[in-house]
């Protein structure tokens, strides 16, 4: 876009490109107008009216957020008549929310609460009218996974178009019409049997509260007070790489030092590093590819780490649950472990071990539930903190996290390589099983970088020649190209050998428990990038980078499991899969 | 055989539900019991207009207009008027002048004053048989259209009518036809809105149920000018007649090759499918209608682009009003200068109106743009009933205005009633008289568009519903001075910036008849009193002492309430009255009224 476009806002000549909206053009020329609805690419819809300006010639106020400059065009963006409008439209919004901020999830980030600082709202409707119909909030939090509180939502409708945009699902919508309106799955049906994958992209969309993770905060901090129980946690490679964020580091700061800090500081009894079972997966993954090639098992190989890709193949696509590896993902293999292995070794009973983990995702909350992720009678994985969730334990704990030192783990479980800590980001998997299989099946030690298989492109495809055979793969994250690439497959079925699936867009580190960034950030950052570089730096400086080099992964099988894909490694490590269907209750 | 007399029942649902069809079934079994069934054609048409007095026939050839005609009239019609060719007097309407009777149909004032252009077939065929759209000229415009002009002379020949768009928007047709034709591609699609949702309004219920063939010619000559070869028709499934008649017609049509391929061997090829519509006003919207029809939930998007530009499933799209398809036909065989000739400089043709509310001849009428608002009111309506005084008329439907009487000469157009502060709408036009308390009326309508709100933008969804609650508090009494201000406040911003057209004119009622009738709301929130007597809260009825003691009063008290010899002045226990303005309604000489109370609100 060469083309200038010249227009006028607020009296002064500006030189627009062509092609952008009044909101863009303002926002490269530092002026400011205000934005709710609006998310880049996601959500442009124009619900919210807040970004309203006037702009000569036209009878009513325009949204800029979707209004196109044209050539000679007069903007006022800050008169007392678009002041007066967009206040009052804040002023409506108001009246709908409930405010119970101090018990928010978006504490700290709030956009809604931003935009009303900023215009000094007073809240006058709902002093002079009384507060809005209690009878039109909707509230579930039964599945454990995710809460919808439509009591703090302002329907701004970032959340349904995520969904849509996103997943490809359109789990999430509108439901009732007019004054009455709430978001939430159809006829407002339990999340968990509404066939939502849980890739929690509509949290991280919301400018409020209105959709969160289910909160786990409370009862960690119950756990830490108790002596008698032993508490083990585990963090995932991709949170290290966005903790910062909210604490106020920028996008793609590495915080893992600090991180591994809090946790001591918060009295943990132990601290598992996720990347360990991430080299761990490589070795019974890599292993379990192998056999299939050897044995002619069925192809393509589908990777089984993200349980949000888990949860759509079940729910959309059964017929596909044979080509899955049958690996449990790292968060299930290190909570088995912890519950066998760790427990026999510190002679701990398993029922008094709390098994913790801090993960990027939402999904992986309703994966620590799946019952047969456990034994006697307890859970491998007794809860799940995101990302988010840990970041608010540690404020509520009062540790200052900007001035920790930076620690290593003291576990005996929190060795890895490089390998594994680009699990996080999209084609890490991949990457990681291609340096470990290509080493096992040539013989040789091979090369360590497999850069076709990185990068944000929605499917990557690459073919590798190892041990005289060419290797088709492919990497694919987003529930939208997953669903396009399963059809890629259903029409060319041998094609391809192994083929990694993320359920979120960029992979874990953009997964739905990462820390939210605001609208406006999204659009100014390549956050996936940023956050991914994060990984591949720490893979990049590590001396160990194929799993199969990690010499605790090594001692866990001599002194264990005795070897990949044993009987007992497929005990405590790999899992069945089954066809799941959506509301079930509903005629 | 030729048959010597014919009997048009009217088929509209209006008189369908009154038992038109049993009607018909009446007829057949009389004529067969008499033995002249071949010589009496018994035809179901679409709406006669004049609803008021349904069922209605009409006998031809010597037009002899029946009304409120029932299955036992039946045998008198055929015994004494079929057979023996007199007329039944007392089915016949009364002349309210000289209280003689009017026997044919172009006698009466509702119709003589009327232009029937969009009406043209209503009442007159049956809307079944599409040879009797053949022998109207029926699709002769579109053979005309296929084999003797270029789609731009189509466009040429609409833009030269100053056809506007009579769904509401008032755009001039052509131009939208024109922008569909300039957007390059190779799919496109005509619409036609048949999500007639005005509250009170059924003109497109009646052109689709008595003259479907109309729009389906209508919509063939659109998409042989844009270049579309796919139509929709979205209707309402609440109108069950409409569709089974469309349905009939396109089936006869395609039959008939008028769809299809290949139509008229001109190489233009087009066809018509019905797409249901559940019911929500909004969809009457041009957008959130291309939603609903491409399966999503029926929301507004933002304009430009346009979907002229990017319509259905993206591709350019034209969307017209039943009734403005209806006109069609009739430019192309008339001409376009026949057609400027009706109406005024601006707003040519003529314009159908639902007459509805407090007015004798409610129904259906087609007027000359230009007609003013008294004729239609007082010629073509018949006035107002029980010798109520007029108070105001409310056009436009819920989004439009009120009108009152010292606008009553105004001639209709689209820029005049807009200048007024009302708007042209689909046409729904709702007499109100002195029994009608403004404050009430601007709350059911806004009641209305909260109701069909769509929940998509701040203000429409937030603040109508926030109007509404402050005007149920002005009728419960308990408004205050600053409520009235802040309906104003509410209303203006929501006008200015709400996403579609039904949030930026869903405060009209209310800023429209607050500019009116102000002094009736001050009344509700200061003197707490509803002077038309509606809102119960703010109601106290007395009797002054213009009563002439008839008792009619007592007697239609429900409560017994109300007492008094005959003769003297009657008295109303207010302990025991309940408010239902029954005795109102009864008094011949407007003797009771509501009065304020001193002690604030009267019933809280």
């Amino acid at each position: 876009m060469d083309k200038k476009v010249k227009i006028n806002i607020n009296g002064v000549d500006i030189l627009a490109d062509q092609g952008d909206t009044i909101l863009k053009a303002a926002e490269k020329n530092h002026i400011f107008i205000p934005r709710l609805c609006f998310l880049k690419d996601v959500h442009e819809e124009g619900n919210c009216r807040i970004c309203s300006v006037k702009v000569e010639g036209q009878k009513n106020l325009k949204p800029s957020c979707k209004t196109i400059v044209t050539e000679g065009m007069k903007v006022i963006t800050d008169d007392q008549e678009v002041y007066d409008n967009v206040t009052l439209n804040l002023e409506l919004l108001t009246h709908r929310h409930q405010f119970e901020c101090f018990k928010c999830s978006r504490e700290n980030n709030c956009e809604f609460l931003d935009l009303l600082r900023r215009y000094s709202i007073d809240n006058e409707y709902t002093n002079s009218y009384g507060p809005c119909d209690l009878d039109f909030y909707h509230y579930q939090d039964e599945s454990k996974v995710m809460v919808i509180d439509s009591s703090k939502c302002i329907l701004c409708g970032r959340c349904v178009s995520a969904c849509e945009k996103y997943s490809g699902l359109s789990v999430l919508h509108f439901n009732e019409r007019g004054n009455k309106t709430y978001v939430g799955p159809a006829l407002f049906h339990d999340i968990a049997d509404s066939g939502c994958i849980y890739c929690g992209k509509c949290i991280g969309a919301c400018p409020t509260g209105a959709i969160k993770g289910y909160d786990y905060v409370k009862q960690m901090e119950r756990d830490l007070r108790d002596s008698n129980k032993k508490i083990v946690v585990q963090v995932a490679p991709a949170v290290r790489a966005a903790l910062g964020e909210e604490f106020g580091y920028p996008i793609g700061t590495n915080v893992e030092g600090k991180m591994f800090s809090a946790l001591k500081k918060l009295g943990v009894d132990e601290i598992m590093d996720t990347n360990f079972t991430a080299d761990l997966t490589i070795m019974e993954e890599g292993t379990e590819l192998i056999h299939r090639l050897e044995h002619g098992g069925k192809f393509p190989m589908f990777t089984s780490c993200s349980p949000g890709w888990i949860n759509l193949l079940e729910l959309y696509y059964p017929e596909f649950i044979p080509n899955l590896s049958s690996c449990k993902s790292p968060q299930q293999m290190a909570g088995a472990l912890i519950k066998t292995y760790y427990a026999e070794k510190m002679e701990v009973d398993p029922k008094n071990i709390v098994s913790v983990s801090i993960m990027p995702c939402i999904a992986k909350k309703a994966e620590a539930q799946r019952k047969e992720m456990g034994r006697d009678g307890y859970q491998d994985v007794d809860y799940v903190l995101t990302t988010r969730e840990f970041a608010r334990l540690i404020r509520r704990r009062g540790i200052d996290f900007r001035n920790l030192e930076e620690s290593k783990p003291y576990g005996m479980l929190a060795s890895y390589t490089g390998a594994a800590t680009i699990f996080g980001a999209t084609g890490g998997v991949m990457e990681a099983a291609l340096r470990t299989v290509s080493e096992i099946l040539e013989n040789k030690s091979t090369p360590i970088e497999f850069k076709q298989v990185r990068g944000n492109a929605d499917i990557k495809e690459a073919t590798y020649k190892i041990a005289d055979m060419d290797l088709n793969v492919a990497v694919v994250h987003g529930g939208v190209a997953i669903l396009e690439f399963l059809e890629i497959i259903k029409e060319n079925p041998t094609k391809y050998h192994f083929v990694e699936f993320m359920g979120c867009t960029g992979g874990c580190i953009n997964g739905g428990g990462q820390p939210i960034v605001k609208a406006i950030d999204q659009e100014r950052y390549d956050v996936r990038s940023l956050r991914a570089s994060v990984l591949y730096d720490i893979d990049q400086k590590n001396e160990l980078r194929k799993s199969h080099q990690n010499e605790f992964v090594l001692k866990l099988y001599e002194d264990f499991l005795e070897k990949p894909y044993s009987k007992k490694a497929h005990d405590l490590l790999h899992t069945k899969y089954h066809k799941r269907e959506a509301y079930n209750d509903v005629e | 055989m030729l048959e010597r007399i014919q009997v048009l029942i009217c088929g509209g649902t209006g008189c369908m539900s009154s038992h038109s069809k049993e009607i018909k079934k009446a007829f057949e079994e009389e004529l067969t019991l008499l033995g002249i069934k071949e010589e009496v054609g018994l035809i179901l048409t679409g709406c006669f207009g004049l609803c008021e007095r349904g069922p209605v026939i009409v006998v031809y050839p010597d037009e002899t207009f029946y009304a409120h005609v029932k299955v036992s009239d039946v045998k008198a019609i055929c015994a004494e008027h079929l057979l023996k060719g007199r007329v039944i007097d007392r089915l016949l309407v009364k002349n309210p002048l000289d209280k003689g009777k009017i026997k044919q149909m172009n006698e009466l004032k509702f119709y003589s004053k009327q232009k029937r252009i969009a009406l043209r077939n209503c009442g007159q065929i049956n809307p079944l048989d599409i040879t009797e759209y053949f022998a109207r000229d029926g699709y002769l415009a579109l053979g005309k259209a296929l084999t003797e002009l270029t789609p731009e002379q189509v466009i040429e020949q609409v833009t030269a009518s100053g056809l506007k768009g009579r769904g509401g928007g008032g755009f001039l047709t052509g131009k939208k036809w024109q922008f569909a034709a300039e957007s390059k591609n190779d799919i496109k699609y005509v619409i036609c809105n048949a999500d007639e949702g005005d509250p009170g309004a059924f003109m497109d219920r009646a052109i689709l149920e008595g003259d479907p063939h109309s729009v389906l010619e209508a919509m063939a000559i659109c998409g042989y000018a844009i270049g579309a070869s796919q139509g929709y028709i979205y209707v309402r499934a609440e109108y069950p007649v409409a569709v089974e008649r469309l349905k009939h017609a396109i089936a006869e049509a395609r039959s008939y090759n008028l769809l299809g391929d290949n139509i008229f061997e001109s190489g233009f090829s087009f066809d018509i499918d019905i797409r249901l519509g559940a019911g929500a006003f909004v969809c009457g919207e041009e957008t959130a209608l291309i939603k609903s029809i491409e399966g999503y939930r029926g929301m507004p998007v933002l304009k430009p682009p346009f979907p002229a530009v990017r319509g259905l499933w993206g591709y350019p799209t034209n969307v017209n009003n039943v009734e403005t398809l209806a006109n069609i036909p009739v430019i192309f065989l008339k001409g376009a200068d026949y057609f400027t000739s009706i109406g005024t400089k601006n707003s040519s043709g003529t314009k159908v109106f639902a007459l509805g509310g407090k007015i004798n001849n409610t129904g259906l009428v087609e007027v000359p743009m230009g007609t003013t608002l008294r004729e239609v009111v007082y010629d073509i309506g018949g006035g107002i009933p029980n010798k109520r005084k007029f108070k105001a008329i409310q056009t436009g439907g819920p989004s439009g205005g009120c009108i009152t009487e010292k606008d009553l000469d105004t001639p209709i157009d689209f820029e005049n009633l807009t200048k007024l502060g009302s708007m042209m709408g689909s046409g729904g036009m709702i007499i109100m008289d002195e029994d009608n308390c403004m404050v009430d009326v601007a709350r059911f309508y806004l009641d209305f568009t909260v109701d069909e709100s769509c929940g998509k933008c701040t203000p429409c969804r937030e603040g109508t519903k926030l109007m509404l609650d402050i005007l149920n508090r002005i009728c419960e009494g308990k408004g205050t001075l600053d409520d009235i201000d802040e309906l104003e406040r509410l209303g203006q911003m929501i006008q200015k910036t709400s996403l579609c057209g039904l949030g930026q004119t869903a405060p009209n009622p209310v800023l429209s008849t607050l500019k009116h009738f102000r002094e009736e709301y001050i009344a509700h929130v200061v003197d707490k009193t509803c002077p038309a007597g509606v809102c119960r809260n703010l109601t106290n009825f007395v009797i002054d002492d213009s009563c002439i003691g008839c008792t009619k009063c007592a007697k239609n008290c429900p409560v017994n309430a109300i007492s008094g010899w005959p003769r003297q002045v009657h008295t109303i226990d207010p302990e025991l009255c309940i408010q239902c303005g029954a005795c109102k309604k009864a008094c011949p000489v407007g003797a009771i009224s509501s009065k304020p109370l001193e002690r604030g609100v009267i019933h809280g």
